[in-house]
């Protein structure tokens, strides 16, 4: 009997990693999913923190696709070896501060690693031909294929018979005829593919998958390395700046608000690490600031927060000042009028 | 048996789900895991990532404050 191979698919929760890891199950292969978690992931969980996105599925969408597909799903945490790609991409940013090609060629790394550490044959990418400007064209495919070390042991399903036979088309593990040769931006193929299978329910993530390809993040991502002096991050930066209105009133601080319950519920998880401000004489937003604060600062920003609150009006409002290192006090404030707030201070 | 406690309140998705990946890939069978958490999507994700692995959902609930969630390790033989 022949040995039943083994691939290990991308998974990113989208529809062209799912339908690409489905067409080489029909070939008979033993697929399992890796799915990397960099922190700049866009999630249902990102979105369902504010209330206006409650009606979007409170799901991660790789482990839906496994489950769907029937595959085991690994989630693995990149967070530390990704900062690599995102502050020195070796082939430069797209739009944004996105490094497309980096990035793919990073994670094919990791799964061709993965690959190699389970006894697994080869990797499959939901990848097609001419979809992205960056990362998904003729001449990038072969320095993904060659930058991860995975090489002809890298099958593309949904645009295999626009390029070149791998090592499983050659070797007859799948058969090249019943690979796909999608094209273009259109979504229409893949829509159709999935139909075949009977997939109706998939993830369509408006914008992308990825914080880094959105304009707003990125400016305040860039706002954050100029505050601080160096480019760098961590987790709990990447995580913040999806959340709350940011501004920055001074050079040497800034204040993340909460829009509502739900980004005031997150932003409590970090109470304890920054200095925080929420009104107990009036219902408001929990606001943190991130950087250096004296007095006065401590007073602006207490009278910027009571302007978000309900007291905007009120002559005086009460604010509840908490941090690491001193005990809570308390600032009776005159919340700041809406033109005493300047447009630059809003970052993004 | 153990019994083990992994707290994951204010992490996002999928934090909570490698956590407790991370934590259960080291633990025998039958041992049990209560997850503490906040985000609402562990609610579907923890028992999602139950069902793709093998592993037996014993218990969930959604608090005031807090979601619980309890399971117990399993492996195929």
């Amino acid at each position: 009997m022949a040995t039943q191979r083994k691939a290990v698919a991308l998974i990113s929760g989208g529809l062209d990693s799912m339908l690409a890891a489905r067409v080489v199950q029909d070939h008979g292969v033993h697929v399992e999913g890796i799915n990397f978690f960099t922190g700049f992931c866009v999630e249902g969980h990102t979105h369902a923190i504010r209330r206006k996105d409650s009606a979007r599925p409170k799901r991660n969408n790789a482990l839906w696709v496994a489950e769907q597909l029937g595959i085991k799903l690994h989630i693995v945490d990149v967070i530390e070896e990704y900062k690599d790609v995102v502050l020195n991409p070796k082939h430069g940013y797209g739009a944004h501060i996105n490094p497309c090609l980096d990035c793919k060629g990073f994670m094919v790394g990791k799964a061709r690693e993965w690959m190699e550490q389970n006894g697994f044959d080869f990797i499959i990418t939901g990848e097609v031909l001419g979809q992205r400007p960056m990362s998904q064209r003729r001449d990038t495919f072969p320095v993904v294929a060659r930058e991860s070390g995975a090489n002809d042991r890298l099958l593309r399903p949904l645009c295999a018979r626009l390029l070149s036979p791998t090592l499983p088309e050659r070797e007859g593990w799948v058969d090249r005829a019943r690979l796909h040769d999608f094209n273009g931006r259109s979504r229409k193929p893949q829509i159709a593919l999935a139909r075949s299978y009977g997939l109706h329910d998939y993830a369509q993530p408006a914008g992308g998958c990825c914080f880094l390809t959105n304009e707003q993040y990125a400016v305040k991502i860039t706002d954050l390395w100029k505050s601080r002096g160096r480019r760098d991050y961590e987790l709990d930066d990447i995580m913040l700046l999806k959340v709350g209105r940011h501004l920055r009133p001074r050079p040497h601080f800034k204040l993340i608000v909460g829009r509502e319950e739900g980004e005031n519920k997150f932003l409590e998880g970090y109470k304890n690490r920054y200095t925080a401000f929420r009104s107990t004489s009036h219902t408001g937003p929990l606001a943190l600031l991130d950087g250096t604060a004296d007095e006065a600062d401590l007073q602006l920003s207490a009278r910027l927060v009571a302007r978000f609150g309900k007291g905007k009006d009120a002559a005086s409002v009460s604010v509840e000042v908490t941090g690491p290192g001193h005990p809570p006090r308390s600032l009776e404030v005159r919340p700041l009028g809406q033109d005493e707030i300047p447009s630059e201070w809003y970052i993004a | 048996m153990n019994r083990h406690t992994l707290d994951v309140r204010y992490q996002l998705c999928p934090i909570p789900v490698i956590r407790t990946q991370n934590m259960v890939n080291k633990l025998p069978a039958g041992d049990i895991v209560e997850v503490l958490c906040t985000d609402p999507g562990t609610l579907h994700d923890i028992p999602a990532w139950c069902r793709i692995n093998g592993h037996r959902l014993l218990d969930s609930e959604q608090g005031k404050d807090e979601i619980r969630i309890v399971l117990e390790v399993c492996r195929s033989a």
